[in-house]
């Protein structure tokens, strides 16, 4: 069901991990789904991302999505990093299942989340960045039945 | 491979493949023809009849094959509504149900009938004080699955059968997992309609039947010839019918053997999987549980993961995370346990065969050591948990 570039990052995912006084955090997703992205970003005086770590709750596709967007994001301007989209993650992936389109866009929404941070703790405003929609922050409602 | 799916489908028993490969190729005639070659399918037939009707303490002519469990779960419903629809317009059925009987239920809600779904308790029981408290004058049917399919648990049946007898209202079980891995006699049990499909008991798949008891008018659900007492149209599946026969006469002869050495094993997996890897739980009742049924929820990791990384290590498994089933919400079992929507998405289950040995669940207990670390290692659930107990202290 999925590529093999996807159960590469599956299986060795890349940039695992936290960064301590990260210059930017950004958490996505809620438990209810069953998908949860936090990145971590390490960015310099120029806005280059030095380093990039995330940890992620879910599936197979949110764990490849967030390992390649983190790749994808690595030494890349903030600027840069906002041209990374679901659609290059899934790219770059050859591809999701159909059912999975969402892992690529948590990625995207994760990597915005932690570039908001970054804006707000220095005070600047990144151009076509929006305040990040979901965080984990949203509790997880009672079971409906 | 270590095969530990044994819910989902079994291996076709070498027997049961030896008994229907003739009624491929030699006996092929149609069990309805005059000639003798149709003889022979239309003794062969009877004779698949009788071994299923022998182990439910059933008459021969109350055993009706279908297509599946699915199919059987569908006909017993629909054509119970529809035989009984004059007398009222309510079922009653729980929040653990298969998807067949759940979403039959959710059909026949759109025509016009209602339908009260029971709830469970903490290990997946049905509670009978509320089952008993759902029924209306108007109730004229009651499904309650045998054994839970994802949690194993056993449902107390015969009650339930009791309670329905007493008051004059039909009762059905889906006993697709429990046909063939424990006794059932359906009268002890007050049980009116039966579902059981032949995979789930190292049948081949694609055949079932339902058990109706004799004198219910139910309808047929297929149209057509006159199979099945014209109540299920199409030529009988005999090569499958053969294989279900067969391997219903196998089951019975294994049962205790198979459910002692499933049981072992069953209880030396939960036993280590317990004390080994914490932040765990046991989903379903310690004892009342099918042999073969093992589910744990894994805290602050996801089901699908786990299992594409057990995959790799050739073991099958399978999971309730909605990843799973290509829902957005985990297994409906589980929540109406009350689990929450991580910990149900965190679930894993394995189910056990008699083939399965202790060597194999200890290397199964190795890899699922070694994969949840992993998985928590990357995981911002456990991240928080471990900072939140470090700020607490």
């Amino acid at each position: 069901m999925y590529s093999e570039k996807v159960m590469d990052h599956f299986q060795n995912p890349r940039n695992v991990g936290e960064i301590e006084e990260a210059s930017g955090v950004g958490t996505v997703g809620n438990a209810k789904c069953g998908d949860i992205m936090r990145i971590f970003l390490d960015i310099d005086g120029e806005g280059i991302i030095r380093d990039v770590k995330f940890k992620t709750f879910g599936c197979g596709a949110a764990v490849a999505t967030s390992s390649m967007a983190t790749e994808l994001v690595k030494g890349k301007t903030v600027r840069e990093a906002m041209q990374v989209t679901n659609k290059a993650v899934m790219e770059a992936l050859d591809g999701l299942p159909p059912v999975k389109v969402h892992c690529s866009l948590l990625a995207e929404e994760a990597i915005h989340a932690a570039l908001w941070d970054y804006a707000e703790k220095n005070g600047i405003t990144i151009e076509g960045l929006e305040r990040p929609r979901s965080d984990i922050g949203e509790q997880e409602e009672e079971p409906e039945y | 491979m270590i095969y530990l799916d044994n819910a989902a489908t079994t291996r076709t028993a070498p027997e049961v493949v030896e008994a229907m490969l003739p009624f491929f190729s030699e006996n092929y005639g149609n069990a309805s023809s005059i000639y003798t070659l149709g003889s022979v399918s239309k003794k062969a037939l009877n004779q698949a009849r009788r071994t299923l009707a022998d182990y439910l303490g059933a008459r021969q002519e109350e055993i009706y094959f279908t297509a599946g469990g699915s199919e059987a779960d569908n006909w017993a419903l629909k054509a119970a509504a529809e035989a009984y629809g004059e007398k009222g317009k309510h079922i009653v059925t729980t929040r653990i149900e298969h998807h067949a009987v759940l979403h039959t239920c959710e059909y026949l809600e759109k025509h016009g009938f209602e339908v009260t779904c029971v709830g469970v308790d903490g290990e997946g029981i049905v509670n009978l004080g509320e089952l008993e408290a759902a029924i209306r004058p108007d109730t004229i049917l009651i499904s309650v699955m045998f054994a839970n399919n994802e949690v194993g648990t056993l449902q107390p049946v015969k009650e339930i059968g009791k309670i329905a007898h007493d008051r004059g209202i039909l009762f059905h079980t889906d006993a697709v997992q429990a046909f063939g891995h424990l006794p059932i006699r359906v009268d002890e049990l007050h049980i009116d309609m039966l579902s059981a499909s032949a995979h789930k008991v190292n049948g081949p798949k694609g055949v079932g039947c339902l058990y109706i008891r004799s004198g219910l008018k139910l309808r047929g659900f297929i149209h057509g010839g006159a199979q099945e007492r014209s109540r299920r149209a199409g030529t009988e599946n005999i090569p499958g019918i053969v294989g279900f026969g067969k391997a219903i006469e196998r089951a019975v002869r294994i049962m205790p053997e198979k459910t002692q050495r499933e049981t072992e094993l069953r209880d030396y997996l939960i036993d280590r999987i317990e004390r080994e890897i914490p932040y765990c739980r046991l989903n379903g009742d310690r004892s009342r549980r099918l042999p073969g049924n093992v589910n744990f929820s894994f805290q602050f990791i996801e089901g699908e993961s786990l299992l594409i990384m057990l995959d790799m290590k050739g073991i099958c498994g399978s999971s309730g995370s909605a990843c799973t089933s290509g829902a957005l919400d985990p297994s409906h079992v589980l929540l109406a346990m009350g689990l929450s929507h991580e910990m149900a998405h965190g679930s894993l289950r394995l189910t056990l065969s008699e083939e399965n040995t202790r060597e194999e669940m200890d290397i199964v207990v190795e890899a699922i050591r070694e994969i949840v670390g992993k998985l928590r290692a990357m995981s911002p659930l456990y991240e928080d948990y471990l900072k939140s107990r470090t700020a607490g202290s």
